[in-house]
């Protein structure tokens, strides 16, 4: 009966043909995530170059002295790797959560519990030898950052707590927790410093050359959880739960069991994260030494739009900031907070739609929502 | 029971205040719960304006988690304002400023470019974290003492006198804000307007209401009340700006809305609630009553934050639209 | 001579790259009533959009009593006196009735809201117009029927010259149209011209002075409803002969396939919405659900469905007891459920459509081997449905968003239809599809039904359910009133047990 229409139709185009245009242009605007983060970046050193400026340095010495310190020398490429090796794991934790909708700003939190879950087995049992002691520090920080995620999931699931606010109040809990724990009954005994004894030596991670051992992990990991989201059922109740609950309900896909379990994926992560700084870096826990990480792990997030991939080059890129700012204070009194200047600055950029209407006006990628209001 | 409790959110809330400042009374004595009402009211003040800009914001339709970097700048505006112009009402305007300015950005890129408005807030506070840890020198000092000032007849009431009525110019105005905002919000035409948009913003539309300027002007506007906030942390409440000096107090904030239910004397009352709780561990914790590290005693306002969460969440209503961009013409 | 009050000259309104309206000029008289019909899509609510000022005319223009200056929001159409009553009404369901009719226009004291004059107002425009209402209730608390009442008193409380309605019978009892069509009546003979859209065509002929039909947003037929008739004006809105009359043969019942036995269920706020529901559905027939909307239909389809808790009572498949059980449980079970709304359930409109096609299907051995998703198969699945449902789309990755309601509604019935089930659930399966898609989606539910599948329909199209159906449950207050053969309903009858006219 209705031939005529369907014929009709078939020959009709189904869209506006898109415009044949420069070639480069279109491989840009194809990979405007690649291409807006980039212009961010360079508009932020730019701003920074100006602060720089302004303070009686030449921004050219004093960017050239930062990524010397960081790449230029061995020593400096170690401690790079180092820093970027947790960044990947928090970024990739944020990232993981945000797949389900959830915003995750409690790595720091999870992470924190990580990293004294691990130190705790490292310094307790510091004699077994390093084949049982690494495994077994792992698993119990990892299991304490998933476990800590998994209070904000289960408010989220049960009582409707929006998981920013909660992982706010769970990340000072944490820290309240561990600063009385370091401070009374973990702190190491005669020193003044709040701090834990140090892990036994068979707990530390090993190098391998300028590349920590946590570092080709962290590859791994991200490189799993790309494919894990990617290719699995996993993956796709994740996107599921995130891009549409009530289409996730009715597919019979149980979304507060996905939530809970991708929160938890996601504490564990950050714990790993607090794992490899115990074991590879500090060597014990210390209140000061894992200050930011996780709230970096957002910022790489964002950056990189919740793709694990993209985790890999935001966390070196923070990563080589950091790596680089007291080399930079060192040579030109420049405060070392520039590097959270410049990245608060690329993120506003990238975060906000503005760079990509600039630039690619009408053809500007629409930014899908990776978060959910209070109700929701 | 859960009927009972959501009839009576007002009495129940307001009742725990007084039965818990009625214990400090008796129990303490008049000079200790003299001090302790001054420590919870002190805690209270910033916690209440910065839940205003929640509600504000909310009651239009726009989540403000960025409540936290506006106070952040703020109080650095405020501070080194004062401190390098030499002025304390030029550290103060430029707190307001501060607080406006931000409120206005997170109103462009949640109202105009219709950004994720959790995603624009959490940008503002990392970018607060940055540009005042950047900017922060050590050393400086206010120009001067902050002024405190006395209202006649009510300063002379018993116990409530002195810690309500004898105060910084922040403090002081916070009671009068509370009480203008609750007004302004449901017995005005503005108020009535701002709740058509954040419940149902294309019906406004529809009634001839601009929603998309109602939202950009009511967002930026709330600003001065996070201005305040922050200018109250580093001007009034301790004359010195040190970095992350507002210590959560944006979420804090945020979670006294929703146990306020979006209403601002109620609101005023659940962080009340707040300041006693701390002001009374603190209290038990300085006589040797429990013997907790001072490090567990400091968490307990994020504990009860999620406490009070967990129990008032799903019985409130947040308002329907909120975190919603408006699109004018469809629906 | 009558005045002219309202004239479109050549208005043009482009949607991205659609057309939505094309060229189209009309006049209504003072004291006119004036039907805008045409099928879903036919851009009807695009037009009076316009004239409301909520979007504006990409060419063209809108003369209101003679000034023809762009009209810029419904500020300033209603302050020309125009009045509009929107198909989804435009109350704030937290507030009271007064407080949603002043909304914009607020009476004030100083500063104060003057609520006491606000509700003599409405008190007094209710008794005028014989529109009753309370006007304290929270609009949460009001039936439709009432809702609506407050949206015409909302459009009337200004001084309106020309009153557009956009579907407003959509969610009546038949008796309430009644009402709403006597008060039109009135209305209009007191000087007041109105515009409604409708693609009701008794309604038209009820009612209408004259009729504009719109087909593709275009104005392609005017006619005074007195030179007309129901089958003339069908055949102007789809440009051919309608096919009232699905084909279908004598149904052939066999087992029972469903059985639900005195359910109750709640709604979202926690009030019964199903009240002992019975109700039976065999293998090989048709049973449709026919009640007005809001009548426990959507909780009980949910029920049904495993995605509503069941309070009591019980849901059976065959001698399979699936009270309470996950909608994953149930749909393994062999249940195909058509939602209601597809946009929300049905479908992610970010996925491809090849991910939608196997929705809730993702995890079963054909496209997931061990937790790892086949796409192969996914994609060759998707082929094979894209072509044999006709879905027009560039290709299997173009995203569900991007395609046409009825493109989308063929997505989710070929999902739902490739799993062979036992038991198909299609609710409201052809609510905002075009006619092509309609005929094709009945089709299928009768093909469904001769393969053997026990088919529950539930509409709130009338003329859906009595084609389709070869057996019809009314449903009223949340249980089934009556129960009827398909074959040879009687429309007024059902409509009098539809408003609990019943025993």
């Amino acid at each position: 009966m209705a031939d005529t229409d369907v014929a009709k139709a078939r020959t009709a185009p189904t869209g506006t043909p898109p415009k044949a245009g420069n070639p480069v242009w279109e491989l840009m605007v194809r990979n405007q995530s690649i291409v807006v983060p980039i212009v961010a970046l360079v508009l932020a050193f730019s701003i920074g170059a100006f602060l720089i400026r302004t303070q009686g340095v030449n921004p050219a010495y004093a960017y050239e002295s930062l990524f010397r310190a960081a790449l230029g020398t061995p020593e400096g490429l170690l401690r790079t790797f180092q820093k970027t090796t947790p960044l990947i794991l928090t970024g990739l934790a944020v990232s993981v959560a945000f797949r389900v909708g959830l915003f995750n700003i409690g790595a720091q939190g999870q992470l924190l519990c990580g990293a004294m879950g691990a130190a705790w087995v490292g310094f307790t049992m510091k004699d077994l030898p390093g084949i049982i002691l690494i495994p077994l520090a792992t698993v119990v920080g990892v299991l304490l950052g998933a476990m800590w995620a998994s209070i904000a999931a289960l408010l989220k699931t049960s009582r409707g707590v929006h998981e920013v606010i909660s992982t706010i109040m769970l990340n000072a809990i944490a820290i309240g927790i561990m600063d009385t724990l370091v401070n009374y009954p973990l702190q190491a005994p005669g020193d003044d410093i709040a701090r834990t004894p140090e892990i036994g030596a068979g707990a530390k991670l090993p190098e391998f050359g300028v590349v920590p051992s946590g570092f080709i992990l962290a590859l791994i990991l991200a490189l799993v959880s790309a494919w894990v989201l990617k290719r699995t059922t996993t993956g796709f109740k994740f996107d599921t739960v995130g891009k549409n609950k009530h289409a996730a309900g009715y597919a019979g896909i149980g979304i507060a069991a996905t939530t809970i379990y991708a929160m938890a994926l996601s504490g564990g992560l950050a714990g790993l994260a607090g794992v490899v700084e115990t074991l590879g870096v500090v060597h014990r826990y210390e209140s000061t030494s894992n200050n930011g990480l996780g709230f970096d792990g957002v910022t790489i997030a964002l950056l990189a739009r919740a793709n694990p991939m993209g985790t890999i080059p935001a966390a070196f890129l923070v990563g080589i900031l950091r790596s680089g700012a007291a080399k930079l204070q060192f040579d030109t009194q420049i405060q070392p907070e520039i590097v959270d200047l410049l990245l608060a600055v690329t993120l506003l950029l990238v975060s906000i739609p503005i760079i990509a209407q600039v630039i690619f006006r009408k053809r500007a990628a629409s930014q899908a929502a990776l978060s959910s209001g209070w109700g929701a | 029971m859960e009927r009972l409790w959501e009839k009576n959110r007002v009495a129940v809330i307001l009742s725990a205040v007084v039965i818990v400042g009625m214990y400090v009374f008796w129990f303490m004595g008049k000079a200790r719960a003299e001090s302790m009402l001054t420590s919870a009211w002190g805690f209270a003040v910033p916690l209440i304006l910065a839940a205003l800009v929640g509600v504000v914001g909310e009651r239009s339709g726009v989540v403000n988690i960025g409540i936290e970097g506006q106070m952040l700048i703020s109080a650095f505006a405020a501070f080194f304002g004062a401190a390098l112009t030499g002025s304390l009402i030029i550290g103060v305007l430029l707190g307001l400023g501060a607080g406006m300015l931000l409120g206005g950005f997170l109103a462009w890129t949640a109202v105009k470019l219709r950004t994720d408005q959790i995603i624009a807030g959490v940008v503002i506070n990392i970018a607060a974290t940055g540009i005042t840890s950047f900017f922060y020198k050590q050393g400086q000092t206010l120009p001067g003492v902050f002024p405190r000032w006395e209202i006649p007849l009510l300063k002379d009431l018993p116990l409530v006198g002195k810690v309500f009525f004898a105060n910084g110019p922040f403090a002081l105005a916070t009671i009068l804000i509370v009480i203008v905002l609750n007004y302004l919000l449901f017995r005005t035409r503005w108020g009535l307007r701002t709740r058509a948009i954040g419940e149902y913003p294309q019906a406004a539309d529809t009634a001839g209401i601009d929603v998309i300027r109602m939202r950009l002007v009511n967002v930026t506007l709330a600003g001065l009340l996070a201005g305040a906030a922050g200018a109250f942390l580093s001007m009034e409440a301790s004359s010195t700006f040190e970095r992350g000096i507002t210590a959560d107090r944006g979420f804090l904030a945020l979670a006294i809305m929703i146990f306020g239910a979006w209403k601002p004397l109620q609101a005023a009352a659940a962080a009340l609630f707040f300041g006693f709780a701390q002001a009374i561990a603190s209290q038990l914790q300085a006589d040797k009553v429990v013997d907790i590290p001072q490090q567990l005693i400091n968490t307990l306002p994020y504990v009860l934050t999620l406490i009070v969460l967990a129990v008032a969440a799903g019985r409130v209503r947040a308002p329907a639209a909120e975190g919603v961009p408006f699109v004018k013409g469809q629906g | 001579m009558s005045e002219v009050l309202l004239e479109l000259d050549g208005v043009t309104k482009w949607f991205g790259p659609v057309k939505a309206n094309t060229d189209i000029s009309m006049k209504v008289n003072r004291g006119e009533i004036i039907a805008l019909l045409g099928e879903n899509g036919a851009g009807k609510s695009t037009l009076v959009k316009q004239i409301f000022g909520l979007i504006t005319p990409d060419s063209g223009t809108i003369t209101v009593k003679g000034d023809p200056t762009r009209i810029k929001d419904p500020r300033d159409a209603i302050g020309r006196g125009i009045g509009m009553v929107h198909q989804h009404f435009q109350l704030v369901p937290v507030m009271t009735v007064t407080e949603n009719i002043i909304l914009g226009f607020e009476p004030v004291k100083g500063l104060n809201l003057d609520l006491d004059s606000a509700r003599t107002m409405v008190v007094e425009a209710s008794d005028r117009y014989g529109l009753e209402v309370d006007p304290d209730a929270a609009i949460e608390d009001l039936p439709v029927g009432t809702q609506q009442r407050v949206e015409i008193l909302k459009a009337l409380s200004k001084k309106v010259d020309l009153l557009i309605l956009d579907e407003p019978t959509a969610v009546l009892t038949p008796q309430e149209t009644d009402e709403l069509l006597g008060v039109m009546k009135a209305l209009a003979a007191d000087g007041t011209s109105i515009v409604f859209i409708t693609h009701k065509l008794r309604e038209v002929l009820a009612v209408a002075d004259r009729v504009y039909v719109l087909r593709q947003g275009r104005v392609v037929g005017e006619v005074a409803t007195k030179d007309t008739d129901q089958a003339g004006l069908a055949t102007m809105m789809v440009g051919r002969a309608v096919v009232l009359q699905v084909d279908k043969d004598e149904a052939t019942p066999a087992d029972e396939v469903l059985s639900v036995r005195d359910l109750v269920v709640q709604d979202d706020r926690k009030l019964p919405a199903v009240n002992g529901m019975n109700l039976t559905v065999r293998a090989g027939e048709i049973v449709g659900l026919a009640g007005v909307e809001g009548n426990g239909q959507r909780e009980l389809v949910e029920a049904i469905a495993g995605m509503r808790k069941v309070v009591s009572g019980s849901v059976h498949l065959g001698t399979e007891d699936v009270t309470g059980k996950s909608p994953h449980h149930i749909h393994a079970a062999g249940v195909g459920h058509v939602p209601e709304d597809r946009e929300k359930h049905g479908l992610v409109g970010g996925y491809s459509i090849a991910d939608n096609l196997v929705l809730n299907r993702f995890d079963e051995p054909e496209f997931a081997n061990r937790g790892v998703r086949n796409f192969g198969a996914i994609d060759a699945n998707a082929e094979a449905y894209v072509k044999e449902f006709d879905i027009r789309t560039s290709g299997i990755h173009a995203t569900a968003g991007s395609l046409s309601g009825g493109n989308k509604q063929k997505v989710v019935v070929a999902r739902e239809m490739s799993a062979e089930p036992r038991l198909l659930i299609a609710a409201q399966p052809t609510r905002g599809v075009d006619v092509g898609s309609i005929e094709f989606i009945h089709s299928r539910i009768v093909d469904a039904r001769d393969k053997g599948a026990a088919v529950l329909l539930v509409s709130a199209e009338l003329d859906e359910i009595l084609s389709l159906s070869d057996r019809i449950v009314v449903v009223h207050g949340g249980h089934a009133v009556a129960e009827m053969p398909g074959a040879g309903a009687n429309r007024q009858e059902i409509g009098r047990l539809m408003a609990g006219g019943g025993h």
